[in-house]
């Protein structure tokens, strides 16, 4: 590391003016390594993590995060680059934004991608955006709807509530899908975007997508693939081809970036070209001397991150897609959907999975409705007795369509052996909850908390 | 569970209480238990005037943010001011002190299309 970020050091270094230098050192700078090696190590041992166990957390997508990302990222011409240094000095830099756009759009069968958003409800925010200017630079000022289903995840009608939109709800069919009659009755001419995530978050596939894009364009509106799920389909369908106008893509789920701790996650968006002059700036672009960074149009909406956006974590999804190829890309939506279904037919014999009655994608939702019934156990009981064991719970309580959902997803990256473990465990649970249910309300007990009290801390929160 | 006899219902589990030209309005035991505890209320002005199922209010819980649909159209005149302090009186007496907001009737004849007690029940019990 630099003399620079060592404040030990650098509080003395006479040649920076007086008033940017610290008074003192940081406490960190002067303490012993291993007092704060011990300090980390033991904060990191309170935390359930990919790096120490399974974590099937329905909807997020926690594969495993390669160590390769890591230290490309940690080499100092990425990792100590200045976002306002020349473009001339950052071609490497430049070149691996220029390569992500590329194979993004590639991937998802869009014309121009943006990489600015620094999460999935970010750039679900950026591309509503986008889609009002849209509409405004054709004098279509009526469209102001958003139709969401109701299964949607909840970022979807407040990103539909930000951008000044208003939410209309679309009913599910009872074979878990867009309920097409519901749909066409509640298009019109005030339709502006339909939200869907295909998968859809009870992790079956809307086969019913062709029809659906033909009516929503039949109607003037847009539709927005909300790529939470794209893990399911990757390098099998696109989401372009299906349809879509416009994506999101969650580099923190599909393309193996950290969730948490290296920062924040990263939501690049992709539009089809009529969608294209909208979208924030300014663009990377080819010109004679390298990769320039060029001004937005009067079209586009501005700015939504400074800089490059989270540009480490582009990074770490431009090793992962290197790491992959083409092939490893069709490889991992395969292992995905086999992982779950795999589990799902496990599970199928434990607890019911109220759509479960077919095929799944990427997960499936199981339902601790009957054991609420006759054991007075929840699915959050549940998933607390899951910590216990020190393996990640669940997605609890959502989608909202099935009772004391239970959502699984066990992504491509875990062998069969762990997913075995992973049944075998939830066998014991349930049996558990019929024999000890008090072991479950008791939960966790071999956890650095217990139960935290989540009802007095939304009621009273302490923001202070 | 008991469901009051002297409510009307919608499929949305909402309840409305008539009063002469008013009606009470708020969600039911049924809804109470599957959102689990409520956290936060929000409710309308007095003066908004409303159609037949348009959201009205929005209550959230430990799981989720919902919307309350009102069972009638007309015009909020009263809403449950003690909400905002103690959200937790929704989960402890859903068909009494946990009312959300009182509406003056503009189509008495909507009634007739909301669910009987009896109704209600038969309509729960298939509901899973
Ligand atoms: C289906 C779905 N849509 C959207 C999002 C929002 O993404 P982000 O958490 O990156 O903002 C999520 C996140 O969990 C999701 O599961």
């Amino acid at each position: 590391m630099s003399l620079w970020f060592d404040t030990a050091r650098s509080h003395r270094i006479t040649s920076l003016p007086g008033h940017l230098r610290r008074r003192a050192p940081l406490l960190i700078d002067v303490l012993p390594e291993n007092d704060l090696v011990r300090h980390h190590v033991n904060l990191s041992r309170k935390n359930l993590c990919v790096d120490s166990s399974f974590y099937p957390l329905g909807s997020c997508t926690m594969k495993y995060s390669s160590k390769a990302g890591e230290a490309a990222a940690a080499e100092r011409g990425f990792f100590q680059a200045h976002p306002w240094q020349p473009d001339t000095e950052v071609q490497g830099v430049l070149a691996v934004l220029a390569e992500l756009q590329a194979d993004l759009a590639a991937l998802t069968g869009m014309d121009a991608v943006c990489l600015y958003p620094a999460a999935g409800a970010h750039g679900e925010l950026c591309a509503l955006k986008a889609a009002r200017q849209y509409f405004r630079l054709k004098k279509d000022t009526g469209r102001l709807e958003v139709l969401v289903p109701e299964n949607a995840h909840g970022t979807n009608p407040a990103s539909a509530s930000m951008a000044g939109l208003r939410v209309v709800v679309v009913k599910m069919n009872s074979a878990g899908r867009v309920d097409l009659p519901d749909l066409r009755a509640k298009l019109s001419n005030r339709t502006a975007v339909l939200m869907l995530t295909n998968p859809n978050t009870l992790g079956l596939f809307e086969t019913d997508i062709e029809s659906i894009a033909r009516e929503v364009h039949a109607a003037g509106g847009l539709l927005y693939y909300d790529g939470a799920n794209l893990n399911a389909i990757l390098g099998r369908v696109r989401p372009g081809d299906m349809g879509f106008d416009m994506v999101h893509v969650n580099l923190h789920k599909t393309f193996s970036i950290p969730h948490g701790a290296g920062g924040p996650g990263a939501g690049p968006i992709g539009v089809k070209a009529h969608l294209a002059p909208c979208l924030p700036g300014p663009y990377l672009t080819k010109s004679m001397f390298g990769h320039v960074w060029t001004p937005a149009g009067t079209e586009s909406i501005g700015r939504f991150h400074s800089a490059y956006g989270n540009f480490l974590n582009l990074m770490k999804a431009w090793v992962y897609l290197r790491l992959l190829g083409d092939d490893g890309a069709r490889r991992v939506s395969l292992a995905a959907v086999l992982n779950a279904n795999y589990l799902q037919e496990k599970i199928k014999q434990i607890l019911p999975v109220p759509y479960g009655a077919g095929r799944c994608m990427h997960e499936f939702v199981a339902s601790a409705q009957t054991i609420k019934e006759n054991f007075g156990v929840s699915a959050m009981d549940i998933a607390k007795r899951i910590l216990d064991e020190g393996i990640y719970a669940p997605t609890v309580y959502f989608p909202l369509l099935v009772r004391e959902a239970l959502m699984i997803e066990p992504t491509e990256t875990e062998r069969r052996e762990t997913l075995d473990h992973f049944v075998a465990l939830m066998k014991l649970i349930v049996e558990e909850a019929a024999a000890h249910p008090d072991r479950l309300h008791d939960a966790p007990v071999r956890q650095p908390v217990r139960r935290v009290d989540e009802v007095r801390a939304a009621r009273h929160p302490i923001l202070k | 569970m008991s469901i009051p006899e002297d409510l009307k219902y919608t499929k949305d589990h909402e309840w409305v209480r008539l009063n002469g030209k008013t009606g009470l309005i708020g969600i039911t035991k049924f809804a109470v238990d599957q959102l689990g505890d409520i956290v936060h209320a929000d409710l309308p002005s007095p003066g908004r005037s409303v159609k037949q199922h348009d959201p009205i209010a929005s209550i959230e819980s430990v799981k989720a943010v919902s919307d309350v649909f009102c069972p009638v159209s007309g015009k909020v005149v009263r809403v449950n001011l003690n909400l905002a302090p103690s959200p937790e009186t929704v989960n402890l007496d859903p068909y009494g002190d946990g009312w959300m907001v009182e509406v003056e009737l503009s189509n008495s004849s909507e009634i007739a299309s909301l669910m009987s007690a009896a109704d209600y029940q038969q309509f729960t019990a298939g509901h899973k």
